[in-house]
């Protein structure tokens, strides 16, 4: 048995029958972590002995076992987790040691996961390509000269590495799916409200929304079920409506996909369009009835989302002060010489360009020509998916332009790096649901495939994209996971 | 065009300190992002309805019951200087 190839369930059904401990799992990966993660970067912390003791005390238990117990995860560092430092891959946050755990990361605690570590991320979720971390680049493990993606790189090169059954991640302009694309494992970014914000470090509060990274779609589907529910503490987070089976084997008949228009079009890379176009036979094969769908404002999604967010962000990242928390910069008796001093050292230079854009933006003179039209060109995006979804049960697309690009290929040019995010973008101003799994690879790199549902439906969503994904029959791992076979494990 | 002035200003803003040698580069790559941005000018937005937020929510009330807060030793925890109980900071008044 290869216990770095093992889906979440399948572990689950192992330990739950004692033919598997948790210890064996938890210490596969931790092994694996050891052996590569000097290459992958991946982890900010690991959090190896505590993750043996969790692991030994789920052993130890007699009775029933908890609903996830026993799974090795990772957490990206935008989660709270007391105890344990969490640094959005700042430095301003370098020593900081929360007080509390955000909610969905308590909810996977109580269910019994065990915690392997922090994964690295773009600083405060502001990246496409997790190399605005202050602490150093993630790799991809597929091919270690190029990026993860981002923001959620550290977490989608964790599962991706063999270095966690799966992980946390957040996602506010596409932070979940465009790293799982590129590293060729399944990203789900829930409706906005389904997963409480509490305790998840604010980027752009209206926009913000956890969800789960997994090698599969019914990993995907597990996760959802214990990260979802209304929290006191966050007053934009709802009962869900529904529960969220686990999907089963079926075909996609009858069921409508609507192939965005704009988004398969110019600025798409051709190897990418020509995975993407087998994946639509395989899904016409499967039963599914294709079409053609239109969000005729979706190109003025990006320009709208960076007003937006960063002017979100701006106020956000205000707490950001020397006083509460993190570091405090210059011997100073000015306070305000203080704060510039201490925002200026701490923040990396995306940051620092994404508070002075959100900053403009809001700004007496601008308010109205940016941030005004910008909240209208919103309600555009969310009028255009409503008709869209009128027509279709889902919406599908590549999830990014191109596959995953060399480190330091875009960094010179922000404009460049934000044009990665075209295609998941609009889902994140309407607030939808959804999900990017591999369809495929273009010149030995992993394509995405991006399938969008309704608001609050994930159990449509979940069960289109389980069955799309035997469709595809994708079945390939990183490198990093094939040579361990090689090894026997 | 965002001037090596506007750049200051806004820094200024939101209190961030921004060194003159790299006042080009981010007056440069603001512009090149609010040239971008600009397309949404295209649009007539006249009759349009700004969203601030997706969920249809407002006023989120709760019951008014008493519950444990933060200790006094957890709020300072993390803070970067603290003295007597409290955060320490440059003074912000005169006297």
């Amino acid at each position: 048995m290869n216990l770095l190839r093992l889906t979440a369930v399948e572990a689950l059904k192992h330990m739950g029958e004692g033919t598997l401990s948790s210890v064996e799992l938890t210490e596969a990966y931790l092994s694996q972590i050891a052996r590569h993660d000097g290459d992958v970067s991946a982890y900010l912390k690991v959090t190896g002995d505590s993750a043996r003791n969790e692991a030994a005390a789920i052993d130890a238990k007699k009775g029933d076992r908890a609903h996830l117990a026993g799974l090795p995860t990772a957490i990206k560092d935008v989660l709270c987790t007391e105890g344990i430092t969490t640094t959005c891959a700042s430095k301003i946050l370098e020593n900081y040691e929360p007080i509390y755990t955000a909610t969905c990361v308590r909810q996977l605690m109580d269910a019994g996961i065990v915690t392997l570590g922090k994964t690295n991320m773009d600083e405060f979720a502001m990246g496409s390509s997790t190399e605005n971390s202050a602490y150093g680049p993630t790799r991809n493990p597929w091919d270690l000269g190029r990026v993860p993606g981002g923001s959620s790189g550290g977490s989608a090169a964790a599962v991706a590495a063999g270095e966690a059954i799966w992980a946390l991640g957040s996602d506010t302009g596409g932070s979940i799916r465009q790293p799982a694309a590129f590293c060729g494992v399944v990203g789900l970014k829930p409706t906005y409200g389904s997963v409480s914000r509490y305790g998840l470090i604010a980027f752009a509060s209206s926009f913000d929304q956890v969800g789960p990274i997994t090698k599969n779609v019914m990993d995907a589907a597990l996760m959802m079920q214990f990260l979802v529910g209304k929290d006191p503490l966050d007053s934009t987070s709802v009962v869900y409506p529904s529960e969220i089976p686990l999907p089963v084997e079926r075909d996609l008949s009858g069921i409508r996909m609507g192939i965005v228009k704009e988004l398969v079009g110019e600025g798409i890379d051709p190897g990418v369009m020509t995975v993407f176009n087998e994946a639509v036979e395989k899904l016409k094969a499967a039963g599914a009835v294709i079409g053609e769908a239109s969000l005729p404002h979706s190109e003025y999604a990006l320009p709208a989302y960076y007003i937006l967010a960063p002017a979100e962000a701006s106020a956000n990242l205000a707490r950001f002060d020397g006083v509460r928390y993190g570091l405090r910069a210059g011997e100073t008796n000015d306070i305000t010489e203080m704060y510039e001093q201490t925002r200026s050292l701490g923040f990396g230079e995306e940051v620092k360009r994404r508070i002075m854009l959100g900053t403009y933006a809001l700004s007496s003179g601008y308010y109205e020509a940016y941030y005004g039209q910008a909240q209208k060109v919103r309600t555009l995006i969310v009028q255009n998916f409503e008709q869209a979804l009128e027509q279709f049960d889902l919406l599908i697309s590549p999830t990014t332009p191109t596959t995953a690009f060399g480190l330091g290929e875009k960094t010179d040019d922000p404009l460049t790096m934000y044009k990665s995010d075209i295609c998941t973008i609009p889902v994140n101003l309407a607030g939808l649901p959804a999900i990017s799994i591999p369809a495929g690879l273009s010149e030995g790199l992993p394509v995405g495939f991006q399938i969008i549902g309704q608001a609050f439906t994930a159990p449509k969503l979940l069960q289109a994209a389980y069955s799309a994904e035997l469709a595809f029959g994708f079945d390939k791992v990183s490198p990093l996971i094939e040579g361990r076979d090689q090894d026997g494990i | 065009m965002v001037s090596h002035d506007d750049v200051k200003y806004v820094a200024r803003l939101a209190r961030l300190r921004v060194e003159e040698d790299d006042l080009e580069m981010y007056s440069g790559q603001l512009s090149s992002i609010l040239n971008h941005i600009d397309k949404i000018s295209e649009l007539d937005l006249a009759d349009v309805e700004p969203t601030s937020h997706v969920l249809k929510l407002s006023n989120i009330f709760r019951e008014d019951v008493s519950r444990p807060g933060i200790s006094k030793e957890n709020a300072l925890a993390n803070g970067p200087s603290v003295e007597n109980d409290a955060f320490r900071v440059p003074a912000i008044l005169e006297g």
